[in-house]
């Protein structure tokens, strides 16, 4: 699109997006170009230089265990994540969409988790699960069930996922209710009067005519499992134990930062690189498609 | 409303039940940490913690405000805010900006400036985030504001807001500001400006949490406590071997850093909705 009106200025627009220009390129391309540069060399055991090895750093990655597993540990965790989030959050909308009393009073209860930081969505859960002080970690020992996160990979996994889909439930919930709102009530109506129960009219008419909010959901929850669950994991369980919740934007960390593996980390940034385009291209094709809906 | 082809009665009062249940199960985790908040260390390290407030608020407020872990929290919040704002304000500024060259101007490059900017969508700050730590090193902006806030306020997602924005302005508008002698200086304060005020409001909001959640770059970039962000500075209270903050001091911090960003989704609910849903477009 373009637009028929134009000012003409010799230098106005430059300076314009000067600023941005500045700022991308300075934070943004150098850190970036960096990544890649860095992803070809291996500093040598005295950190005094550094030696080209091409691909060897990628070579190296991927026949190493850990990152491999790193790759399905963070499969599991936005899986986990992006379907118990999504489908707690449906559930909420369809009730909240049924309800005609009160309806702003449920919406403003439910959306207020979204502006908790996930580092502090982790303080909360961790505080809940302290294997000796913690209120449900307590509740499980009363039933006989014996919870310590710091020992179980499982239980570790289940704490970080519960706690990055309880942050993410109200972002779910908002898209979920504009879409459902969206549905001309006549069609549901008619179904109605057809005889079909709620459920079947839920399962035959409205998922299917919230597929685009669902299909758009699952990038979006997806996009956040990978990189926004940082302070979640960090705060939690610092990826262990024994790396059963190192996912890997906390992997990149950790060899980067504590490992000061900085070939390897900017390997993976550039991994990592590869991946977000993916996703960022599946998401704006989408959402192209959707416009024209 | 769906709720007319429902019968009343049972139906109604379900819905409201389990709608009743599911904010009990989401707002669970926020109702221990304000109990814990109120009591003593002692009640909470003998479980089964008490599940009513206790007579303690003001103590451990007062001890997270003026003493809390490695810095006060009020200091900390104090650093949160100028972040948040800082970030916020910075990018809509700069987005605004080059957004309105990017629509209303011709010139050479002006496609390729786009892609560039666009770019910047694709790489969280999470991932590249060993280089950026070296180069602002580099820059010797480690525990500065600026060092806090320049590297989040490249981010396409305001730009292209905007350019969505303005292409929906109608040219007869431009025109006439035209005809009427007014330079582009003039029509982007007289006219953009108040046509965007809403859009500029509602990503306020989406932007102000955004900053204000941060957590990676701060605890990179702030090694000296008195920079230390609230989100990052809780982390540092965390009891690691030797124990030194007592629990209800670090949950009265989770209570403090929650409250801005909570305050501002609740308070601007409708601006919030409005911003979300279209920086997700």
């Amino acid at each position: 699109m373009e637009k028929r009106v134009v000012f003409n200025n010799r230098w106005l627009p430059y300076l314009l997006v000067a600023p941005q220009l500045l700022v991308t390129f300075v934070f943004f391309f150098w850190p970036a170009g960096q990544a890649i540069y860095q992803s070809a060399f291996i500093p040598d055991p005295f950190g005094l230089k550094t030696q080209f090895v091409g691909l060897g750093n990628f070579e190296y990655l991927f026949g190493n265990r850990y990152y491999l597993e790193s790759f399905s540990t963070t499969a599991i965790f936005s899986v986990l994540v992006t379907v118990s989030s999504m489908s707690f959050a449906l559930w909420l909308a369809v009730l909240a969409d049924r309800v005609i009393k009160g309806s702003s009073a449920y919406r403003t209860l439910l959306i207020w988790p979204y502006a908790v930081a996930p580092a502090i969505a982790g303080v909360l859960w961790l505080f809940m699960f302290n294997p000796f002080t913690g209120i449900i970690a307590w509740m499980l020992f009363q039933v006989g069930y014996v919870w310590n996160h710091n020992l179980d990979g499982g239980q570790a996994m289940a704490l970080v996922v519960a706690a990055s889909a309880w942050k993410q439930i109200s972002y779910n919930f908002l898209f979920f209710l504009a879409g459902l709102q969206a549905i001309p009530k006549s069609v549901i109506e008619a179904a109605a009067i057809d005889g079909a129960s709620f459920w079947r009219r839920f399962w035959t008419i409205i998922f299917p005519l919230l597929s685009p909010t669902t299909f758009f959901l699952l990038v979006v929850n997806v996009i956040y499992a990978f990189f926004d669950t940082f302070g979640v994991i960090h705060t939690i369980t610092q990826g262990g134990p024994q790396q059963s919740t190192t996912i890997l934007v906390y992997k990149v960390f950790a060899d980067g930062f504590v490992g000061q593996d900085l070939g390897s980390s900017a390997a993976q940034s550039v991994v990592l690189l590869v991946l977000v385009g993916i996703l960022t291209v599946v998401q704006f094709r989408f959402i192209e498609r959707r416009v024209h809906y | 409303m769906s709720g007319m082809v429902e019968k009343r009665g049972y139906g109604t009062w379900l819905t409201h039940a389990a709608l009743i249940v599911g904010i009990a199960v989401i707002c669970f985790p926020i109702w221990i940490a304000f109990v814990a908040s109120t009591v003593t260390q002692e009640e909470l390290i003998r479980p089964p913690m008490p599940l009513l407030p206790g007579p303690h608020f003001f103590d451990n407020y007062l001890e997270a405000l003026l003493t809390g872990g490695v810095a006060p929290v009020w200091q900390m919040l104090l650093n949160s805010l100028v972040m948040a704002l800082g970030i916020t304000i910075g990018k809509i500024i700069i987005s605004l900006l080059s957004a309105y060259a990017i629509v209303y101007f011709k010139f050479r490059f002006r496609m390729l400036f786009f892609w560039l900017i666009f770019m910047t969508l694709m790489l969280p700050v999470e991932v590249r985030i060993v280089p950026t730590y070296e180069v602002v090193a580099s820059l010797g902006l480690l525990n500065s504001y600026t060092g806090l806030i320049l590297p989040l306020i490249a981010s396409a997602t305001a730009t292209f807001l905007f350019r969505q924005l303005f292409m929906t302005i109608p040219d007869e508008l431009t025109e006439a500001a035209r005809v009427d002698g007014a330079g582009p200086v003039r029509f982007f304060i007289d006219i953009l400006l108040p046509m965007s005020r809403t859009n500029i409001a509602a990503l306020f909001v989406i932007l102000f949490i955004y900053g204000w959640n941060q957590y990676l770059w701060p605890l990179l970039i702030t090694t000296d406590p008195s920079m230390n962000t609230v989100i990052m500075g809780i982390k540092q209270m965390l009891p690691t071997g030797d124990q030194t903050v007592e629990w209800p001091v670090i949950m009265a911090t989770a209570m403090l850093a929650m409250l801005p960003p909570v305050l501002v989704v609740v308070g601007m609910q409708k601006l919030f909705v409005k911003g979300l849903v279209e920086s997700e477009k």
